[in-house]
Parts: structure tokens; sequence; C-alpha cells
């Protein structure tokens, strides 16, 4: 039986890495992922972990020297945040299109400039489009839960995709929380061992990243995409497993209170906690508001989304990033999800929480109010900056 | 010497493992080297390729012409995968996962990939002391793209990124010292070699996959598209070029420098210079300049391999001797594990002894 715990959310998610056996773990310092390396190089040098852990020199490094142990074929691992995905992000791509199902956590910082080590989407989605699969836990026990399932669902043969969880760099990374950290036996159970298709070694060789010309590049890319949007069906069973041995239940898409409601908030990533506690605020007063919360982030969830949303007449969308130049990724995704609908809500489009600015419940009640207003005028600018000066 | 060489070709191995059909240029010195250096390492080998002419000219999809598992990634970063290779290996090994016994790790990179876009990533490997080699196939320029300058372009050539105008010579800068820099990591071995000395260059590439822990060779890979000389003359060029001392031959055992050709007396660089395109607008001054230039460095490495054959420690100040001395223990520790892990393979000076190596 798993066992509840008190414990920095960093350090659960080293447990869970430590849980699933990885093999080799390549990371680099920075704030505010350092305290999952560093767990992990203390079990390691402990002996509490039989893995190789490589102190690269840099963030690209990392991910050059995850590549090359996923393509030899062991269990690999890393964590970054910021900067520092922004610095892999051209190996990125090349884990994705070679299939190398590596898992990444990463706590969300802000992008420079000005300097922010603070949390923010930024740096996600930045690199939304690099062919990873991508989900958000919103607090310590997803943070465990999805490293898990990520192994699980991204070295299934079927799938073999990267993986990146995301979670809160500061309001998740860095909080004590009580996490149920499960048992060998049952993570054993829940996560076979890595067996990939094809791997470096003497015994068969195999070339692995050759180059594509025109005659050939394009189908690449199209099974890539077939294969990313295919393996819906392996994470699916991948929630349905989860929920069977530790009886947590993930989706795609996740609703709070959502039936019925006339006014949806949409949230991505830990401030959905907060949105929680003003939709039982609401609903107290006999308001019909709801919350929904987007885990599954690459490949998108399109229609179960459409879904969740069906019958409100006003969405609100909270991003925490910034698309320069025009409207924030997550609302701009949702848009296009539910363009094709003949119904469909309203929706109005907040951006806020950037560079660990907090989103406190009173501004999340200004986000309905105010917003249940720009749906019946109509909303003239793209978006609304929450709290701005 | 007639005896060697009816012998010498049926010692090497003749295991093709890069397979003929790849689109190398004719007269390609570089992928003769690979070729040569394959036949050395022999299968058991996992290799990482940087981006470049070799990646480009041998891995066109659907067809491969590697008969080793190979991976190429990016440019800047062969170093860096070759250290997850290299920790995955371990890591299965001990797990059970994988047979027992090495495997060989090759990273390998042209001048561009190793002096400039990836010093960092290799760095950072020589440094975490990872059991690989590392071949820096050394063709002076970025040919793959189209002959621009690199930090390994020498003195005077002309590229198309530095090409001599009316105020400028073309390269400006002198050829960055790559085997150097491999060497102040302080690893157990660094050697330079050229396609033009095969048994030299399988000797030391095999001595190099070997030693336990990071192992640096610098091939010169002499390229008749970007150098512009006849592709028939690419093996001359190479022979040219050590011996002018323009890329001399040599290894850094532990530290200790030692030349794989002394010559008494170098060959002009005039000669080599002339045959070359690259070198066509240079006036005699220039050449003098260059003269001078490899004359010192020759000396330079002179004095490094007669400090090298010193018995005795050079009497330093107080001052500078204990840090000296702290630095000699550990080269000494390094050199008795290098002594385990080879016994009774010790370095010829003459090619004879050279062609021996070749056979194991």
């Amino acid at each position: 039986m798993s066992h509840r715990t008190g414990l920095e959310v960093s350090h659960a998610a080293a447990e869970a890495v430590k849980l699933a056996h990885v093999d080799v773990v390549a990371a680099y310092p920075i704030t505010p992922n350092t305290h999952v390396p560093e767990r992990i190089a203390e079990m390691v040098a402990n002996g509490e972990l039989d893995a190789e852990f490589i102190p690269v020199e840099s963030e690209h490094s990392a991910m050059s020297a995850c590549v090359g142990s996923s393509a030899t074929g062991a269990r690999t691992f890393t964590a970054t945040s910021g900067q520092g995905l922004e610095l892999m992000h051209e190996v990125l791509t090349v884990a994705s299109s070679m299939r190398l199902p590596i898992v990444l956590s990463l706590a969300n910082r802000a992008l420079s400039s000005p300097l922010s080590v603070w949390g923010d989407h930024s740096d996600v989605m930045a690199i939304r489009d690099c062919g990873w699969i991508q989900v958000f836990a919103e607090n310590g026990q997803q943070t465990f839960d999805l490293l898990l399932w990520a192994f699980r669902v991204g070295e299934d043969p079927r799938v073999s995709f990267p993986v990146i969880v995301n979670f809160d760099g500061f309001h998740v990374t860095h909080v004590i929380e009580p996490v149920f950290i499960a048992d060998q036996e049952e993570v054993d159970r829940y996560l076979p061992p890595f067996k990939p298709n094809a791997v470096l070694d003497p015994r068969r060789p195999v070339t692995m990243g050759a180059y594509g010309p025109p005659f050939i590049y394009s189908e690449t890319k199209k099974a890539q995409d077939f294969a990313l949007h295919k393996s819906k069906e392996v994470m699916l069973q991948g929630f349905a497993e989860f929920e069977k041995i530790f009886g947590r239940k993930y989706n795609f898409v996740e609703t709070y209170k959502a039936e019925g409601a006339k006014v949806l908030l949409m949230v991505i990533g830990s401030f959905a906690e907060t949105a929680m506690d003003l939709v039982d605020k609401l609903r107290e007063k006999g308001e019909a508001v709801g919350l929904v919360r987007i885990r599954l982030w690459r490949p998108f969830p399109q229609e179960e989304l459409r879904q969740a949303v069906r019958g409100a007449e006003t969405l609100i969308v909270l991003d925490r990033a910034m698309c320069f130049g025009t409207l924030a990724p997550v609302v701009s995704e949702i848009k296009a999800a539910l363009y094709p609908e003949e119904k469909r809500p309203k929706i109005v489009s907040f951006v806020g929480g950037l560079g660990g600015r907090d989103i406190r419940l009173e501004e999340f009640e200004y986000m309905v109010r105010r917003g249940s207003e720009l749906a019946q005028k109509g909303q003239e600018e793209i978006y609304e900056t929450i709290g701005i000066r | 010497m007639e005896k060697f060489s009816i012998y010498a070709p049926r010692l090497i191995n003749p295991e093709e493992n890069i397979a003929p059909g790849h689109r190398a240029c004719i007269g390609c010195g570089e992928v003769l080297a690979v070729r040569y250096a394959l036949k050395a390492m022999g299968p058991n080998v996992i290799a990482a390729n940087a981006t470049g002419c070799m990646e480009i000219i041998s891995s066109c999809l659907p067809t491969t012409s590697w008969k080793i598992p190979w991976i190429h990634v990016l440019f800047e970063n062969a170093s860096a995968v070759i250290s997850g290779v290299e920790a995955a290996r371990k890591a299965l090994t001990r797990k059970g996962k994988v047979p027992p016994g090495r495997v060989y790790c090759l990273a390998m990179g042209g001048d561009g990939a190793t002096s400039d876009i990836g010093l960092q990533s290799l760095s950072g490997a020589l440094e975490r002391g990872h059991d690989f080699t590392y071949i820096c196939f050394d063709n002076e320029a970025y040919m793959n793209t189209g002959v621009q300058r690199s930090s390994s372009t020498p003195y005077g050539a002309s590229t198309t990124t530095a090409p001599p105008g009316k105020v400028s010579i073309g390269q400006w800068s002198q050829k960055k010292n790559m085997a150097a820099i491999a060497a102040a990591h302080n690893i157990p071995y660094v050697a330079t070699a050229c396609s033009s000395y095969p048994f030299d260059l399988m000797a030391k590439v095999k001595k190099a996959a070997e030693v336990k822990g990071p192992a640096y060779v610098h091939v010169l890979s002499v390229c008749p598209t970007g150098w512009r000389h006849g592709t028939d003359t690419t093996i001359q060029m190479g022979r040219l070029a050590v011996e002018s001392g323009v890329f001399p031959l040599y290894e850094v055992e532990n530290g200790k420098y030692k030349l794989t050709f002394d010559f008494p007396k170098l060959r002009p660089v005039k000669p080599y210079l002339k045959l070359q395109g690259r070198f066509r607008h240079l006036k005699d001054e220039e050449i003098e300049k260059i003269q001078k230039q490899v004359d010192k460095e020759w000396l330079k490495l002179k004095s490094l391999v007669a400090m090298s054959m010193e018995k005795k420690p050079v009497a330093v100040p107080a001052a500078i001797e204990s840090k000296g001395q702290g630095a000699g223990s550990k080269g000494q520790k390094a050199k008795s594990k290098a002594k385990k892990a080879k016994p009774a393979r010790r370095p010829g000076k003459k090619p004879k002894k050279v062609s021996r190596r070749g056979k194991k």
C-alpha cells in the first residue's frame, strides 16, 4: 500500500523517478527545477537509486545526453525550467521525431528578459509544437502520478514519444504537501520494463538520425503526427490502469462543478485550485459557475474540450503566457477547437499570473464578473490583463 | 621494407564498416580516415556523428552506409550524445539488461563541430571522464556548407566567408590548436593523425579506443574540393602537411608528448601551399610569415617532447612547487591506471612496430 507523507513536491517528483527504476538522468541546474535533480543525485550518491547521473554542462547537452541514452535503450529522465527548456529547444524536436520516450519534468518558469526565475507558462508555450506529449499537474500528487503515467505511456511501443510533465515553478515545486507515495510493488505492476523497438547495440546495428530529402521528409512528418494523435488511446488506457491500481482518476479535460454551469472558467496548471475555491463560493450563492481544467495539452484534446463546454453560455479562459502579436496560447487553441461547433459559448480571454505574480480569489471573482459583462457586450481587446498597473 | 609492403595490407582488419556507395567527393581524405578508424575499432562500437560531411554522405533516408550502430542528432552535440550512450551502457550492463563486456563509444565530427559549435559539449564530456573516443576529422573549413571559414582554418587560406580581397589576406587568424585544448583536460590519450599514414592512424585510433576514459584523436582530412587541388594528390597533400611540419603527428599519453615522426629537417611549406588553390593568392612574404609560424610551432612541440622525456622534473621555484607536485601525483595515478588497461602494448617509434599494432 502507498503511504501518505508530507514532502516538498520536487522531492515527490524525485520519488516517482526512483520508483520508476530510471537508468539515466542528465540534468543541469536551473531555478526552480533544481530540487528535482538534486534529490535524484543524492539518491544515486547514497545507492538508493541504481542509475547514472550525468551532471552535464548545459541543458542542450542534458537533452542530447538523454537522446543518446534513450536511443541505447535506457529509461531516461531529465528536469528543467524556463531558459533551460529554451536552450534544449533544438534537441526537443529531434527527441520526438526520433520517437525517444524521454520523460521531462518541467517546473514552469517565465522567460527573460527581464530575468525572472518565477513561474508562468511562457517556457512550455514556446515549445508546445515540438512533438512532445505534454500534460499539466496542478499539485504534488498529480505531479507524482503523472510522472509514473508519463513513463508508462511514452515508452509504450504503440506511442514511443517523449513526455513533459508541467508543474508550476515555486507555486508547486517548492511547497510541502501531503502526497501518497506509491509502493514499489504497485509501481512495478503499473510500469513494465522499457523495451524499445530498436536500440543502438553492436549485436544488431541500426542507423538513427539519417537525413530526409524532399522525397521522403513529408512522409516522416505525417507518420509522426499520425502516431501522436493515435497515442491518445494508449494514454486513456494508462489513466484507466492508473485508477485501477492507485484509485486516482485522470482525464484529458477535467471539470469541476461544471454541470449546468452557464459560466465556465478555464484554467491550466496550479491556479485551477484557487479557481475551485471560487467556484465553491459562487455555487454556494447559487450561481451557475463551473471550472474546466486542461490536463492534456499536446496532443490537444479537441473533441473532449468541445464536450466539456457544451451548454455553457460564457467561457472565460485564463492564460499564463502571451503569444506576442496574437491571441494568448490557450485561448487560441480553444477558439480553434470550438469554431466548427454550431452553438458555442462566448469566449473571453484573460492573461495573468505572469512571472510569478499571484492570482487571488478576488481576482478570479473579478474575472467571472468582468468576463460575463464582456461576453454580453463583446470583448474589443484580444485579451484583458489581470492585475496590471 | 619490401616485406613490409607485402604483409602490411594483410594485417589490416578486412571488415568494411562504412559501406561503399556513399556520396563523398572524389579524392576525399576524410571518408578514407573514417574507413581506417572503423577498421581499427572493429564491430564492437557505437558511434555518434555530428552533422557534417560524413553524416550527409552516408545516411540519406532510407539508405545507410553504416554497418555499426550509428546515431546522428545535431551539429554541436555529438559528445553529449555519446555521454548519454556511455552512461546508458554502464547502467544497463550493471543491471544485467545487456551482455557484459565493453563496447567502444565513438563520437566524431568535423573541425566546425569540434572546435567551434561543439567545443562546449566536447569539453564537458572530456572533463566528466566518460569512457569514449572523440575523433575530429579536420578538413579545415565548413566544407559541407560550401567552404566557409572555421576556427580550424589555417592562416592565409581562402574561404567563402574569409575571402582574400584588396584589404584582406583571407583567413586572418591562426588555426586553433584543438589537440592542445583536448590535452589541457588532462585526459589519458590525445593524438594527431592523417589518412596519408593509414597504419599510424589505425594504431592511434585503436590505442584511443582501448584507453579507459576519454581519448581524443585529431585527424587532418585532406579535402580536394575545399582546398582546391587535384583529386589524385590527396595522399601527397597529407604527407606534405606532415613532412613540412604544418601538421605534425604526435601523441600525448598521460600528459607526455611524443613525436610520431621526427624529422631532422622539415620540408619548406611553400610546395605544400603552392599546390592548393586556397593559398594561391599568397605572396612570398606571406608564405615566409607562414613558414616562420610553422617553425615556431614545431619548436614549441619539440620542447614539449623534450620536457616529456626529462627523467628529473625541472627545478621550479618553491612557491609553484607544491602545486606542481599535486598535478604530478594526479598524472601518475592516471598513468598507472592506463598501464593496467593495456599491458604489453608499448608504442614504438619505427613504422615497422606501428604495423604490428595494426594486427591487434
